[in-house]
């Protein structure tokens, strides 16, 4: 196997090893843990025979092995459940069912996916812009004011909490100013327009804070490719400044770029907790929190998953554009 | 007018002064070298010629006009155009000098668009011409190669290339040879005479090695210091020097005819290797760096082995250090089977900077040896390092600096420090003074054999330079892709080589004297149409 496409194949081969890894650190993290599971879902009140009737229903009596596999094959095959009165079917891709809601943990968090996914995705676009620009800009004005003004405000910018930001643009923003209206979550299918409206303030106190750590990574990937021999090539042969930063040295940073981005990215989905709580966002992250309070396992059992799988997906992207981005880059 | 007129040029860098006081006229269609060995201001008058000292902080006092601009004056626009459009300048490294992210083609066509008006699909044509004019074989697909997927010999090429792009009246080449191997840089050589004669284009030739500029040009100027020793036409400086300095720089030069002290009478055999063989990686990818290597060293004797960038010399000295563990093949060192490491068989890198540890002294670093031995005495180790600092040629006082504190040819004594405090019988010489000046490559060498009479070492002395083998060595080795193709007597392999391959390296290397250097020339076009 060589070439291209055997690099992603081995490359999408690697991801799936590390998910089942991922999944079976997880499954004993979390079940193997002491505590009676059974007594808390069953509530303070519940009798010693209603409790054992609980871990009954919940095969907590089985060996962890045992249970895993059933959890595994789920995945795949979906998994039935007896509620001691009736038969639940989960179908797959079943991730179990919550303990709480009794409903299948993997419709929980395809209903809170929509929310997480628009708040990451609709951030990174807006980081992105700000921070290689302010890099860019950084670059452009190196040695002056502006310059020295950038780096401290992207100083500033990664030093303060999302919830500081957030909250001072709620309030002048939505409160003083009126421009628009407290956050509330619209999906993209019922009105786009509103689901951008509505998303503006939390895309941009997410973006501001991690558009920091992008001007500075632009800046410095930018000032190292400036002060290498080919840069010295082109400006010996009378190519301008704008087309030296623009196209060499921009060029250099766009491969650390990827790298960082997609391992930012897979962690937004798994839920930006400060962000959602503040605005109000009933995304993962939120659920997710929900969950670990009345320690409904498969919930966060599923959701940590289900964020695992976005970071491997995002790194296993990240790897293929990186090669793209830069050819030198030997393909194992 | 000429196409170059420098007078009284000299260049700050804060407190010091690169270039003072220096003139000098090149003609349209004249070639003029810059010689001079590391410091001496070279470099920082060819980066004068185009003002890329602009902006730097740098301080250019005197008048510099090329093609007519006058360079200190000149707007930035003038500047711009000036650069590339009449005066192109090739770099030493053409791995660094290009774009890693573009193809090549892409790159040229950049430069030619920001001087001629040009749409793209024209630039691009004309990128793919002058890459043919170079020699780049298939020079329309190349042209979308990257950087990185080009051999050295390409890349340099393609800079040349670059530089003929917008036709310009000068052609500055700073180093453009020297990360080269033998045959390849006889190659540009070549190419860079064939372009001049065609276009009529003034070269500027900026290089340490007096022979390079002896093939390449009418005039030459030997630099020191920043001030200019010694000026005229290539035959006469070259030939009668009449500066100490100058003379002393030629005496330095080794050469392929230069006599070689007699060969000691041959005695026991202390390293012996039969069918040495190493391979890296497996399976398909699996690359045989050193195959079927057999050699005999002997006590007092230096063996010489030759060869061009991935011929495997420098696999092969690892091996016989133990350094590396061959995939076949054996060792024996004195009459005795051996394998791994043997502290009476010691070596000497090529880079005497990354080759010692910048965070310790260099009294520790010669230490290491004789700690490894066992040795735990201080008082007695301190004694001996002291007495191979002596022995190099430095001073004991020395023992508590660092190694930047060191020049390059100091640093490659106290590798050589290092490796005798372990008392070898053999030391292997991986490219000992390649990363030298010529004077200070004398010294040092001088030192290697001082040293080996005294204490009866054998050597094995890697290298590419065909001449400074020629200077050490009583037997020399051939290698080309990872065998040993010739072997014998130095006199022998020199004077009467058998292999088409040693003559083609022997016919690579530039002459000292010019008529020389036009015989090679002949020599290798003959060589090359067989």
């Amino acid at each position: 196997m060589s070439g291209f496409g055997g690099f992603v194949l081995r490359r999408a081969l690697g991801a799936v090893v590390t998910l089942f890894a991922l999944s079976v650190i997880i499954y004993v993290v979390f079940y193997a843990t002491p505590g009676n599971v059974a007594q808390i879902t069953c509530g303070p009140r519940c009798s010693p025979e209603q409790v054992h009737q609980v871990a009954q229903q919940l095969r907590l009596d089985d060996p962890l092995y045992v249970r895993y596999w059933h959890f595994l094959s789920g995945l795949v095959a979906g998994q039935d459940f007896s509620t001691g009165t009736s038969v639940q079917h989960c179908p797959a891709p079943c991730l179990g069912l919550s303990y709480q809601s009794d409903q299948p943990v993997t419709d929980l968090i395809l209903a809170k996916l929509p929310v997480t996914g628009s708040l990451a995705l609709g951030a990174m676009v807006l980081w992105l812009v700000i921070g290689i620009g302010t890099g860019v800009l950084s670059v452009w004005r190196r040695g002056r004011l502006t310059e020295r003004l950038l780096t401290g405000l992207t100083l500033v910018g990664t030093a303060t909490p999302v919830f500081v930001i957030g909250l001072v643009l709620m309030i002048v923003v939505c409160g003083q100013l009126q421009l628009l209206p407290f956050p509330q979550y619209v999906a993209f299918t019922d009105d786009p327009e509103q689901w951008a409206w509505n998303l503006l303030l939390p895309w941009l106190s997410l973006a501001l804070i991690e558009s920091a750590t992008y001007a500075r990574l632009t800046r410095a990937a930018m000032l190292e490719t400036l002060a290498e021999d080919h840069v010295r090539t082109f400006r010996a042969y009378g190519i301008g400044e704008r087309a030296i930063i623009g196209r060499h040295a921009l060029r250099g940073a766009v491969a650390p770029l990827i790298a960082v981005n997609a391992n930012n990215l897979g962690v937004l989905f798994g839920g930006a907790v400060l962000t959602e709580t503040l605005f109000g966002l009933p995304g993962i992250g939120q659920a997710l929190v929900g969950a670990v309070k009345v320690v409904d396992l498969p919930v966060v059992v599923g959701m940590v998953l289900v964020t695992g799988f976005f970071v491997v997906l995002a790194n296993a992207v990240a790897d293929v554009l990186y090669a793209v981005a830069d050819r030198r880059v030997v393909l194992t | 007018m000429s196409l170059v007129d420098v007078t009284d040029l000299s260049v700050d860098f804060g407190e010091l002064r690169a270039v003072d006081g220096l003139s000098f006229h090149l003609e349209q269609g004249a070639a003029l070298a810059l010689v001079g060995e590391s410091g001496s201001g070279k470099s920082t008058v060819a980066s004068a010629l185009l003002g890329l000292h602009r902006g730097t902080g740098a301080r250019v006092g005197g008048s510099v006009e090329v093609a007519g601009t006058d360079v200190r004056r000149a707007s930035d626009e003038e500047l711009r155009r000036l650069r590339g459009g009449q005066a192109a300048m090739v770099f030493q490294d053409p791995l660094s000098s290009l774009d890693p992210y573009y193809a090549i083609g892409d790159q040229i066509a950049e430069v030619y668009r920001a001087h001629a008006r040009a749409s793209r699909r024209a630039a691009r044509a004309r990128a793919v011409a002058v890459l043919d004019r170079v020699g780049i074989p298939d020079a329309a697909r190349r042209s979308r190669s990257r950087p990185h997927e080009f051999s050295g010999g390409m890349r340099q090429r393609a800079l040349i290339a670059m530089a003929l792009a917008c036709e310009p009246s000068l052609l500055i080449a700073d180093e453009p040879t020297t990360a080269l191997d033998v045959t390849v840089q006889a190659q540009v050589l070549d190419l860079l005479h064939t372009l001049r004669e065609e276009t009529g284009m003034g070269l500027l030739l900026v290089t340490h090695d007096v022979g390079v500029a002896a093939e390449s040009v009418d005039e030459v100027l030997v630099m020191r210091h920043g001030r200019a020793v010694e000026h005229g036409p290539v035959s006469g400086v070259l030939g009668a020097p009449a500066q100490p300095y100058t003379r002393e720089l030629l005496a330095a030069v080794p050469r392929l005819d230069a006599p070689r002290k007699a060969a000691s009478a041959p005695e026991e055999v202390v390293l012996e290797a039969t069918g040495l063989r190493r391979v890296f990686g497996r399976g398909k990818r699996a690359f045989t760096a050193v195959d079927d290597v057999s050699l005999t060293l002997r006590r007092g004797e230096t063996l010489g082995i030759v060869g061009e960038s991935g011929s495997g010399k420098t696999t092969l000295g690892r091996m016989l250090v133990g350094l590396l563990e061959p995939t076949a093949g054996s060792l024996r060192f004195e009459g005795r089977a051996h394998t791994g490491v043997n502290p009476a068989v010691q070596m000497i890198f090529q880079d005497p900077v990354s080759s010692l540890n910048p965070r310790r002294t260099v009294g520790e670093s010669i230490a290491d040896p004789l700690r490894a031995r066992g040795e735990s005495e201080e008082g007695r180790i301190r004694e001996r390092v002291a007495e191979l600092l002596e022995r190099v040629g430095l001073e004991a006082a020395h023992h508590d600096r660092y190694p930047h504190e060191f020049s390059g040819g100091q640093r490659q004594r106290i590798g050589i420090a290092r490796a005798l405090a372990a008392d070898p019988r053999v030391i292997v010489c991986d490219e000992p003074v390649s990363a030298l000046d010529v004077t200070t490559q004398a010294h040092v060498v001088d030192l290697l054999g001082e040293l080996q009479r005294e204490l009866g070492l054998a050597l094995v002395f890697v290298a590419h330079d065909l001449a400074v083998v020629r200077q050490v060595s009583d037997r020399v080795a051939v290698m080309r892709e990872g065998a040993i193709v010739e072997e014998g007597p130095v006199a022998e392999v020199y004077g009467s080589p058998q292999e088409p391959y040693t003559r083609q390296l022997l016919a690579a290397v530039p002459a000292l004297d010019p008529e020389v250097g036009a015989r090679r020339r002949a020599e290798r076009r003959e060589l090359a149409a067989a």
